[in-house]
């Protein structure tokens, strides 16, 4: 039974990682640098709580469906911040995502002490959810619900998306050279990007949404231990493509939750994962890089030459 | 009102100190047209090094471990960068997060999680006689921590070096043509790796004034996006020493904003002004990020 338990628990860690994972995959695919899924995952979060603690009662039973889609439209909301500023000023995405991260955490902060507060106002959290607004658990004797299954769709459509439709063309034409999918004629970039930016902060607006409604039932500060960051290691690792990122976000989800039981069992302490993620984008990297350089040996001897020589 | 005046300039000065020296640093990174997003690793492992050095050492081996702590985190980034030729932005990522990892762990393993921190006796403002008495600022820019003044010397040597000297010249040129530097004879991945390490080591400082100068103690996550702000001011002060230490200033002030407001007693919620320099960064961005020209290479010698 513990080992049910513990398959469920690395589920339903994974489940947010897949989605925030599947963000910064479409967004690097189709060349945004989204190191903002963190930020629009917490949108996600506050708004879909929002909207089932103050709607629960009129909208009922849709209450679950109406709180996940506005997770998703604020989320994508956030993004679009990022978007405007890179299409209008030119302010690189780097930047304004991890600055609109910070902001996002003081939002929270805010709320939770203040509009969304508790009713006793002692603690730092709003109100649990009414039990009718939470997901449906889908494996008995454990925590997994049924946000695992469609963060797994999620993946599935995806990856339909951008390997089979003119859409996901046109993000991969704009991720992989936006100046000659300008110059050609065939891609509105700076349309493309705000999509990219859109789609993206839907995604990771629904892992918040589903972390909330799945797992924590309430919101608070600590409610992503760094989903969006890890999401990272997830996307890369699986190349960015979006079927592999199902896979590799349920292994860092097994990572995740591995870590905690050491933690709790061996004193391992859990920021051991983090130097962990950061070794496997670092290998994704060097592996990428000793396999072009082998590729493109014969490429430009005299730039070659010349940094040899230098 | 005006007897606020004096603490806000003072935390003016006291909040733009490590973020000039992480944004000097950057800047000669960016002029070698390499953008370090793990910068933020560096000020979190300067933070942390620092704490322990000074703690068992004097206040300047503090500051000495703190540079050198940043350098160390920011050579795997130089190695990545300038010989695997990786992609900038996803290698700084990596970067601060294994930095923060890294700390994190450490930290956790040598005074618990919850256990009694390390606490060390913060650098004491030195007041410089003369200058200090000069109304208004005098106290804000010359009553502060030694650490400081250093800025008030490196920041003109910064220009003086990239402006009049041949091997600023050949920086510069390798940040705007690295194919032409190397034309020209100039060792370009080697400008690069030593100015990413240079950006590390003044990283690394900035993490140590929070620490040494401001705090007296290491927090998980301390550096609180100091790292990225730092980049932000390097834009904002447009790649030039002067320019950033100014745009340091600003930011400085905006953040020191809350003791002014504080004074006049609004209500208005706490979380507003720590998340100013957050908004602060896009506003000023987007003022000013498309009018200034970046040097040419920035962010783009990399295979693929």
């Amino acid at each position: 039974m513990a080992a049910l338990a513990l398959l469920g628990d690395m589920l339903v860690r994974a489940t947010p990682l897949i989605l925030a994972g599947l963000a910064v995959a479409v967004a690097f695919k189709g060349g945004v640098l989204n190191i903002g899924a963190e930020g629009q995952l917490l949108i996600g979060a506050c708004t879909s709580t929002a909207v089932s603690l103050k709607f629960g009662s009129t909208l009922g039973p849709l209450t679950i469906i109406v709180a996940l889609i506005i997770g998703m439209l604020a989320g994508a909301l956030w993004a679009a911040i990022a978007a405007e500023l890179r299409n209008r000023f030119h302010v690189l995405e780097v930047i304004s995502t991890i600055m609109l991260n910070f902001v996002a955490l003081y939002l929270i902060s805010f709320l939770v002490r203040g509009p969304l507060q508790e009713p006793t106002r002692i603690y730092p959290q709003t109100s649990t959810i009414a039990p009718f607004t939470q997901l449906p658990v889908i494996l008995e004797g454990t925590r997994l619900h049924i946000g695992f299954i469609l963060a797994i769709a999620a993946g599935l459509i995806a990856w339909w998306v951008v390997r089979n439709t003119v859409a996901g063309f046109r993000l991969r034409l704009t991720g992989a050279n936006p100046r000659a999918a300008r110059i050609a004629g065939m891609v509105n970039v700076e349309r493309t990007t705000r999509n990219v930016f859109l789609i993206s902060g839907a995604l990771a607006g629904l892992a918040g949404a589903i972390e909330v409604h799945g797992v924590t039932f309430a919101l608070y500060e600590n409610i992503s231990p760094g989903y969006g960051y890890t999401a990272i290691a997830v996307a890369l690792l699986a190349g960015l493509n979006p079927a592999w990122v199902i896979a590799s976000g349920i292994l860092f989800g097994a990572l995740e939750a591995g870590a905690s039981a050491l933690q709790r069992d061996a004193g391992v302490p859990s920021t051991l994962v983090w130097v962990v993620e950061a070794a496997v984008i670092l290998t994704v990297l060097g592996t990428e890089s000793y396999r072009s350089r082998r590729s493109r040996q014969f490429v430009a001897p005299e730039f070659a030459a010349a940094q040899g020589s230098s | 009102m005006i007897e606020a005046i004096a603490p806000f300039l003072e935390g003016t000065v006291r909040t733009a100190t490590p973020l000039a020296f992480a944004a000097l640093g950057e800047t000669i990174a960016e002029r070698s047209g390499v953008i370090n997003i793990g910068l933020e690793g560096s000020l979190i492992c300067g933070a942390l090094g620092g704490l322990v050095a000074a703690g068992y050492g004097s206040t300047w081996t503090g500051f000495v471990v703190a540079g050198i702590s940043g350098a160390a985190i920011a050579l795997v980034f130089a190695v990545f960068v300038t010989t695997l030729r990786s992609n900038q932005i996803i290698t700084g990522t990596a970067i601060t997060l294994l930095a923060l990892g890294l700390t994190g762990t450490l930290y956790r393993q040598m005074y618990g999680s919850t256990g009694a921190a390390l606490q060390i006796s913060t650098m004491q403002p030195l007041s410089i006689p003369m200058l200090s008495s000069i109304p208004l600022i005098g106290q804000a820019l010359f009553a502060q921590p030694p650490v400081t003044y250093v800025l008030y010397f490196l920041i003109p040597l910064a220009w003086w070096w990239l402006y009049r000297t041949h091997s600023g010249l050949a920086l510069r040129a390798v940040g705007e043509n690295p194919e032409a530097a190397i034309a020209a004879g100039v060792p370009a991945a080697r400008f690069q790796f030593v100015a990413i390490l240079f950006g590390g080591f003044m990283g690394g400082i900035a993490g140590g004034v929070l620490v040494i100068a401001q705090v007296g103690t290491f927090a998980e996550g301390m550096s609180a996006g100091r790292g990225f702000i730092a980049i932000a001011i390097v834009v904002l002060g447009r790649w030039h020493p002067i320019g950033v230490a100014v745009a340091a200033l600003v930011f400085g002030a905006a953040s020191a904003l809350q003791y002014l407001f504080q004074s006049m007693g609004w209500g208005l919620p706490y979380q507003l002004f720590l998340a100013l320099p957050y908004l602060l960064t896009l506003l000023a961005l987007a003022g000013v990020a498309g009018r200034v020209r970046a040097p040419a290479s920035l962010g783009k010698w990399e295979l693929d």
